[in-house]
């Protein structure tokens, strides 16, 4: 690091920690999607990803049509496609609960196969349907552009935007989960399926909702991506890997764990990602995870319990 | 700690669960010979205790001998090897093997992997195996697949697979849950005639077949020792009457 | 003898099955098929060892290892290092600026060989580090999780993403790994040029009876103690440890084997191909070959070669005429193997494979079909009458 001046690292880690913030934002919303899913139910969605380009292909869709037809809705149009990402992803998710992954509860590996099955269903769905090329859509002019407390740091304002966004819906996975009659309901089930069937809460329901939320968070999370990188058939799956990693990496069913394990796997990775090539990055990155892994596979936050 | 003739010696044994103490302090021991049974109310660390003396739970201090030799530091199977069998409370024995098939899998040799594979079931194997069948009860359903036993004899083919290791040391967790009268009768016949020549240490709600079998009972409550002594006493322990039948 | 028939064949069922086996890769597919097919089909076979590995790992052991690709990755690599310190001699790399180094290197400025390179110019090293690298690399992976009881879905995580740490650490590390395209333009073994038409011929019936010596071998340790012991750890894991037995040490074994096993199929892989890529290694890879496993049945060593076959015709055919169609077939094979066939090809045979045969001993399926009518027809009656 020798040939930088103390001045220029600080701007680099300003920087490049932006940098690493939008990374966070993405996996962070990615993850809360799946620590519900995974942390909350025990099954493994390996078509999270695609419930994530979802929402990215609605984002793009919303973002075309409104050009095309409503030119003046265009500065708004956003905001509307996140919600229908959401809610997209969502109802998909729902579907999938109700065809698929209930008949596996008890069978988590062949749930993890059964989703790879359908996310590469899914994955051929884009293609078929939006073509092969990665697609992005016109942002909003309020996006586009920076902010520059200094004369080189320079901080892009769709990063400062995503990471709101990422603000907003993680408060709002909080309070549903830890302070709504719902989120109580969830945690229930999750700690005793059979007691909570006999005091008369609708497990399977419980269930079916839970996945759909996890689905339509993911599809936020597509639209969040939206603003920081073009598309296309096979995003989804670029991410998954990363994901899981930030839900097992913050240890299973914990919010906390979740929020620092994605800040520092994308924060490990952005910054070093400066020093060394973006591969060498990665591959360290992910080494010191799978490390700690087998060191204490509980990950970052985990309580003990008795059994 | 200093050595003693006891089988099995447990001092100041304590473990909590992020504070909790579920087994507070707690001292016993265990002759040769000697039937125990643990009682207590839910909750009162019946379990924990049995799960601490095989290695299920680590604990947070105190220490476990068994033939003076330390527990507390071992792994589970070197805890088996040594000579501690366990009875799940729930049966706990493989639904899809037959009965032969699940004694001749805990018969103990063979008992390290390229073991296992070069094991072969001689007739001395056999021998034991049909020898314990007997034992159980259940010598007519040798070929029968596990899982289609009743409750009762599922619970009598773990005590098996646990009898066919001939531990010094035999630990029963509810061992007459969903049995019926009848086979509570001879279960208790059972455990009377494999008590002989090791110690046994029985949790067990059901107050008459405690009374059946009981050398020496011991009351547990909220991790501690509320009484201990034979049935008698302990059933006139004011405490102890205070605590089944108090609040 | 009976050992020979009862342990390493699987009785007489067993040994109809290994026949018929036989008879179809040693005999019919060598008669009937041209060169280059029969050549993709023992390239098909190299996969059926991580399948046949994935029976012993998945099936019996209960684990699921999204990272045998790794394993057939390691071992094709290593045979592929051979070949190309073999291929690169100073005479036939002299334009380069540093003759005697494979091409990749030179292209990538490094002028002298790598140390981890030096011993892989020796045969006996290459053979051995085959089947030990892997094994090694399992064992160390297998010792640090299983140990620490790291199973189910954690397992499948993380072996997935060491696959995908391995496929970034070839490409990006190209002056050592030949990078994305992997090592290519291998000639010849020991001078014997393994490009061909009679080499393919021998080095296709030299793979067959390797992965049969492989289903023998795992058929033998499946039949044992041992192998029941697998299962019952897939039932009870909790008994078996509290029966005295070192649950981890049983998981490791089966991980370490499983991996050799797969790394064989590698090593095969390069040898039968001609060269070995990070697209062999990675994360599709590796959960194509659980999907051949799950086809051909998870608890059958033979099975699972049958699904092997399919599942990679299946995809041949398909990518030649409809490469947009494979996707979902392939998708709809997970979902509908995993919901409907849990034991495959191995399974639906086991279900209905005595009704075929019975049909053609004693042509049952006339009489059947004879009584269901009759049956019918009564019924009619019945309903008519009342």
């Amino acid at each position: 690091m020798g040939e930088y001046t103390t001045q220029e690292l600080i701007s680099i880690f300003a920087m490049q920690g932006f940098a690493g913030i939008s990374l966070f934002s993405v996996l962070l919303l990615m993850a809360l999607g799946l620590a519900i899913i995974f942390g909350q139910m025990g099954v493994i969605n390996m078509a999270h990803g695609e419930f994530m380009a979802v929402g990215a292909y609605t984002t793009y869709l919303v973002s075309v049509l409104s050009e095309q037809y409503f030119p003046s809705f265009v500065p708004y149009y956003f905001i509307f496609a996140i919600l229908l990402s959401f809610f997209i992803a969502g109802a998909l998710g729902y579907l999938a609960e109700f065809a698929l992954i209930r008949h596996l509860y008890k069978r988590p590996l062949d749930t993890l196969l059964a989703t790879w099955g359908l996310s590469l269903i899914m994955q051929q769905a884009f293609r078929s349907i939006f073509g092969a090329r990665e697609v992005s859509p016109t942002l909003p002019e309020w996006l586009l552009g920076s902010y520059q407390p200094t004369e080189t740091i320079d901080i892009p304002l769709n990063g400062l935007f995503v990471l709101g966004l990422t603000l907003v819906v993680t408060i709002g996975v909080f309070i549903l989960m830890y302070r709504s009659s719902w989120g109580l309901r969830v945690r229930a089930t999750v700690q005793n399926r059979v007691m909570s069937g006999a005091v008369g809460i609708n497990t399977k329901k419980i269930d079916r909702l839970t996945f759909a939320l996890g689905c339509g968070i993911a599809g936020i999370a597509g639209a969040a991506f939206t603003t920081i990188a073009s598309t296309g058939p096979t995003t989804g799956s670029l991410y998954i890997v990363d994901t899981f990693m930030v839900v097992v990496f913050g240890g299973a069913g914990s919010l906390l764990g979740t929020i620092v394990s994605a800040f520092s796997i994308a924060q490990g990775q952005s910054i070093l990602e400066f020093f060394i090539s973006g591969s060498m990055a990665k591959v360290i990155t992910l080494l010191s995870i799978v490390i700690f892994l087998m060191m204490r596979p509980e990950g970052l936050f985990a309580s003990k319990v008795r059994k | 700690m200093t050595n003693t003739d006891f089988t099995l010696a447990i001092e100041d044994l304590t473990v909590s669960f992020d504070g909790f103490k579920a087994v507070d302090d707690l001292t016993l021991y265990l002759d040769k010979d000697e039937l125990r049974v643990v009682i207590g109310p839910n909750g009162a660390g019946k379990t924990t205790v049995l799960d601490l003396i095989c290695g299920k739970t680590k604990s947070t201090h105190g220490s476990i001998k068994f033939r003076n030799e330390e527990l507390t530091t071992l792994a589970e199977h070197e805890i088996v090897q040594a000579g501690v069998g366990r009875k799940f409370q729930t049966p706990s024995i493989y639904e899809n093997l037959t009965v032969y098939e699940n004694l001749e899998i805990s018969f103990p040799s063979g008992r390290g992997v390229f073991g296992s594979i070069a094991f072969k079931c001689t007739d001395e194997v056999d021998k034991r195996i049909r020898e314990i069948a007997g034992e159980i009860f259940l010598d007519t359903f040798l070929d029968m697949e596990a899982a289609l036993l009743s409750h009762g004899q599922k619970q009598w083919l773990e005590i098996g697979m646990l009898l066919i290791q001939d531990p010094e040391l035999l630990m029963l967790d509810e061992p007459v849950a969903g049995m019926s009268v009848k086979e509570r009768d001879q279960t208790a016949e059972l455990l009377k005639r494999i008590c002989k020549g090791r110690s046994v240490l029985v949790i067990e709600h059901d107050m008459a077949f405690v009374e059946k079998i009981a050398d020496k009972v011991t009351v547990l409550h909220q991790g501690k020792i509320l009484a201990e002594g034979d049935m008698q006493t302990v059933q006139n322990d004011p405490s102890v009457i205070e605590v089944y039948l108090g609040h | 003898m009976n050992f020979i028939q009862e342990r390493l064949l699987g009785g007489k069922n067993g040994m109809i099955g290994i026949a018929i086996l036989a008879a179809l890769i040693f005999i019919i597919l060598p008669a009937t098929l041209d060169l280059f097919r029969l050549n993709l089909v023992g390239k098909y076979l190299t996969y059926a060892f991580a399948a046949v590995s994935l029976v012993l790992l998945w099936g019996y052991g209960g684990i699921l290892s999204l990272g045998q690709g790794v394993f057939f990755g390691l071992g094709g690599y290593a045979m592929a290092m051979f070949l190309k310190l073999e291929a690169s001699d100073p005479e036939s790399t002299k334009i380069q600026s540093t003759p005697g180094i494979p091409d990749f290197m030179d292209w990538n400025q490094l002028t002298e060989l790598p140390w981890f390179w030096e011993p892989f110019s020796s045969f006996g090293f290459t053979t051995l580090a085959v089947i030990l690298v892997p094994g090694i690399f399992a064992f160390i992976i297998g010792y640090s999780m299983f140990k620490r009881r790291v199973g189910g879905v954690y397992f499948a995580i993380i072996t997935q993403i060491i696959a995908l740490i391995l496929t970034v650490l070839i490409v990006g590390q190209q002056g050592y790994t030949g990078g994305i395209n992997g090592i290519t333009d291998l000639k010849t073994l020991n001078g014997w040029d393994i490009r061909d038409d009679s080499s393919k011929y021998i080095l296709y019936f030299v793979n067959a009876i390797l992965l049969f010596g492989v289903i023998f071998l795992s058929r033998y340790v499946l039949t044992s103690k041992f192998g029941r012991l697998l299962l019952a750890m897939k039932d009870k894991e909790d008994r078996v440890r509290f029966s005295g037995y070192d649950v981890s040490n049983f998981k490791i074994f089966v991980f370490v084997l499983s991996a050799m096993i797969a790394a064989i199929g590698g090593a095969m892989f390069t040898l039968q191909v001609g060269f070995m890529s990070p697209s062999f290694v990675g994360i599709v890879p590796s959960i194509e070959m659980v999907i051949f496993a799950a086809v051909g049945g998870r608890m059958s060593l033979i099975g699972v070669v049958y699904g092997t076959l399919l599942v990679n015709f299946g995809k041949t055919m398909f990518s030649e005429t409809f490469p947009e169609f494979w996707l979902f077939l392939m998708g709809g094979l997970f979902i509908a193997v995993v919901m409907y066939f849990p034991n495959g090809l191995a399974g639906l045979w086991d279900k209905h494979g005595y009704k075929l045969t019975n049909c053609i001993k004693n042509l049952q399926c006339v009489n059947v079909a004879k009584a269901f009518i009759d049956s019918k027809r009564k019924t009619k009656v019945d309903v008519a009458n009342d």
